[in-house]
């Protein structure tokens, strides 16, 4: 049983993309730049490409940092999923195999945050 | 002819008042009457076996407790006519009173109802006579606090509206899912979870800080209530161990299960204190201890001593321990730097550690804070004297069970965040650590309804899609004034006046100007 209950018990998971009025949820986690204390939550579109993504959302997210201004997107590692990602920036984000809840770590080799701290 | 009255025995007097008030029922069966007695798959033989070690009667403590109330009150009152508030040591600490007032202080009301429910549902009398005596001082509790605090309602800001703020704030949901999680449990799994767990094993890191912190930083009222709650307490924690030895005699089949149980409720309950470890190490502008060190004493040293003493039962201390302790170096300073950048969505006030504190820091962390943590709050402190203090605009990734912002590290690598993920059912789940994962996979109905602060938001059921709106019409919280930057803030400005003090040149930046960081 999936959970100690007093019988026959089913829920529906309350985030199911449905519920995001066509839109879906995307994590971003900048490693070694623990400034942003977690990984960020997105509410994107999913046919938003992945270029617009990172120039109008992302890169406005992580600007307050001052590594922000070195960072090098084609030098980038990604990882969506815990899988190595090498994204296509013209394709949708449903189209790079990003789907609702993803995850995508960002990795920008060189840069290791404040005073080398990896905040 | 007059008859010699007895004075009943104290024994006497018990049994009489308890287990003799209850009776076989002859024309129900049992099990239809005590319906969630079974499904946990916890097996009693002898509810006879079940001690009280207080044998409080229901007179004793009606008695007990007036007595108690009507020299609280008097202290409640002498505070308020002699503005007690003044005397507090900054009014920083009263920040440390918004976090328990609207995080604690509901629980207690929490605690309440889930007594009241595993009292009604055990069917052994001596159960439910100890649920029924914690649940009225649950009752009491709730009161009291929020008669303690009331006070400091009229003064600062950020008080008004707790229990609505208690459903509704984003890091409320921490300490309101883990009671929700205990009290949706089965009547066992609550007094695992809440009397075990958290009043034994876990509540000297919850009441201690809290107390003391008031006694060290001249809050009368908050102190006096906790001297009146600590004989209370005290009944608690040992019903807590009273409760976990009954359950591991009645039957080694209740082993395994509640070895689970406590592995759960650990680990649920070291998260939610991280909240308890950042109000001791950087909210109280007196300290009393670091968190490292009340963890050291309360948990590795008393929990040491608890989990020897329960191997004989087959109970070992619980899974994922090794992390907690290793955390203690940690886990204060991530999560005050995460109130520090979301502090535009909470009640309390959030600022830059002083010089001294750092340095306080800094000795009570020695292998930590100057190497991963000061550089974080110099850039911050740096930015805001440029006018720009960092606010994340960027709502944060919530870990599906505890919560908390997914903000902690390895273990192995503070450089690191530690994340898990995995797919259920065709939906991505995502977690703090290995413990909140474990726990997600053993009930995942459970958990996949969890009501995150973060998704409601972005479904739009929290009133509004930016923050600035969630926080001013959902969460009933004024902007610039209950929440925000400390310096410069209404209550700051109002503290120094109080206190004649001239204001220092505050930073361009604060108070109810939020900088586009």
């Amino acid at each position: 049983m999936s959970v100690n209950a007093i019988g026959e018990y089913r829920a529906t998971p309350r985030d199911l993309q449905a519920n995001f009025n066509g839109m879906q949820m995307l994590y971003v986690h900048w490693e070694k730049h623990l400034i942003f204390c977690s990984p960020f939550a997105f509410l994107v579109a999913p046919a938003m490409t992945f270029a617009a993504f990172v120039e109008q959302l992302l890169s406005d997210a992580i600007k307050a940092h001052p590594d922000s201004a070195r960072v090098d997107f084609n030098e980038a590692v990604w990882t969506l999923n815990g899988e190595r990602f090498v994204p296509d920036y013209a394709a949708s984000l449903e189209a790079n195999g990003i789907d609702h809840k993803s995850m995508l770590r960002l990795n920008t080799p060189g840069l290791n945050g404040v005073q080398g701290s990896c905040s | 002819m007059t008859m010699q009255k007895k004075k009943l025995g104290l024994k006497d007097k018990y049994r009489y008042l308890t287990r003799d008030m209850a009776w076989e029922p002859s024309y129900q069966k049992k099990a239809d009457i005590f319906p969630h007695e079974d499904f946990e798959g916890i097996k009693i033989t002898d509810w006879d076996k079940w001690e009280d070690p207080f044998r409080l009667t229901m007179d004793a403590y009606w008695k007990y407790q007036a007595e108690k109330e009507k020299k609280l009150y008097a202290i409640f009152d002498a505070f308020a006519q002699n503005n007690g508030h003044q005397n507090i040591s900054d009014a920083r600490y009263v920040n440390a009173l918004k976090l328990f007032l609207t995080g604690v202080s509901p629980l207690e009301y929490g605690a309440f109802q889930g007594y009241s429910r595993a009292g009604r549902q055990f069917s052994g009398a001596g159960a439910r006579v100890a649920c029924q005596m914690q649940a009225i001082d649950e009752l009491r509790h709730v009161q009291t606090q929020i008669h303690a605090m009331s006070h400091y309602n009229k003064h600062f800001n950020g008080l008004h509206d707790f229990a609505h703020m208690h459903d509704r704030v984003w890091f409320l949901s921490v300490p309101k899912s883990f009671f929700d999680d205990a009290r949706s449990a089965g009547p066992f799994e609550f007094l695992t979870a809440i009397s075990f767990s958290f009043e034994y094993v876990l509540t000297n890191l919850l009441f201690v800080p809290f107390m003391s912190g008031a006694a060290y930083n001249g809050d009368m009222a908050t102190v006096t209530f906790g001297f009146s709650a600590q004989s209370d307490e005290a009944r608690h924690m040992t019903l807590g161990l009273e409760v976990i030895k009954f359950m591991l005699e009645q039957h080694e089949d209740n082993v395994p299960i509640i070895q689970r149980w406590i592995d759960k409720w650990f680990w649920r309950g070291y998260r939610l204190l991280s909240l308890v470890g950042m109000m001791m190490d950087y909210m109280l502008p007196n300290k009393v201890m670091s968190w490292a060190e009340a963890w050291e004493v309360y948990y590795e040293q008393n929990g040491g001593a608890l989990f020897k003493d329960l191997e004989r039962y087959g109970i070992r201390p619980p899974k994922y321990q090794e992390q907690a302790n290793i955390g203690k170096q940690h886990i204060t300073h991530q999560i005050w730097a995460t109130f520090y950048q979301y502090s535009h969505a909470t009640n309390f006030h959030t600022w830059i550690p002083s010089e001294d504190e750092q340095q306080w820091l800094a000795e009570k962390y020695p292998d930590t804070f100057d190497k991963y943590y000061r550089p974080r709050f110099d850039h911050w402190q740096e930015q805001h004297a440029n006018g720009q203090r960092f606010y994340n605009s960027i709502l944060p990734q919530l870990c599906q069970v505890c919560q908390v912002p997914a903000l902690f590290t390895e273990p192995d690598d503070p450089t690191q965040l530690s994340h898990r993920q995995i797919v259920h059912e065709g939906e991505r789940y995502h977690f703090c650590s290995d413990g909140c994962c474990d726990i997600f996979q053993n009930e995942p109905e459970k958990y996949i309804q969890a009501w995150l602060p973060v998704h409601q938001i972005y479904q739009g059921n929290c009133g509004g899609g930016d923050v600035q709106t969630v926080v001013e019409k959902y969460y009933h919280l004024k902007n610039g004034q209950d929440n925000l930057e400390y310096v410069g803030s209404p209550e700051y400005l109002r503290w120094l006046a109080w206190k004649k003090l001239a204001t220092p040149q505050a930073p361009a930046g604060t108070g109810d100007r939020r900088d586009a960081a």
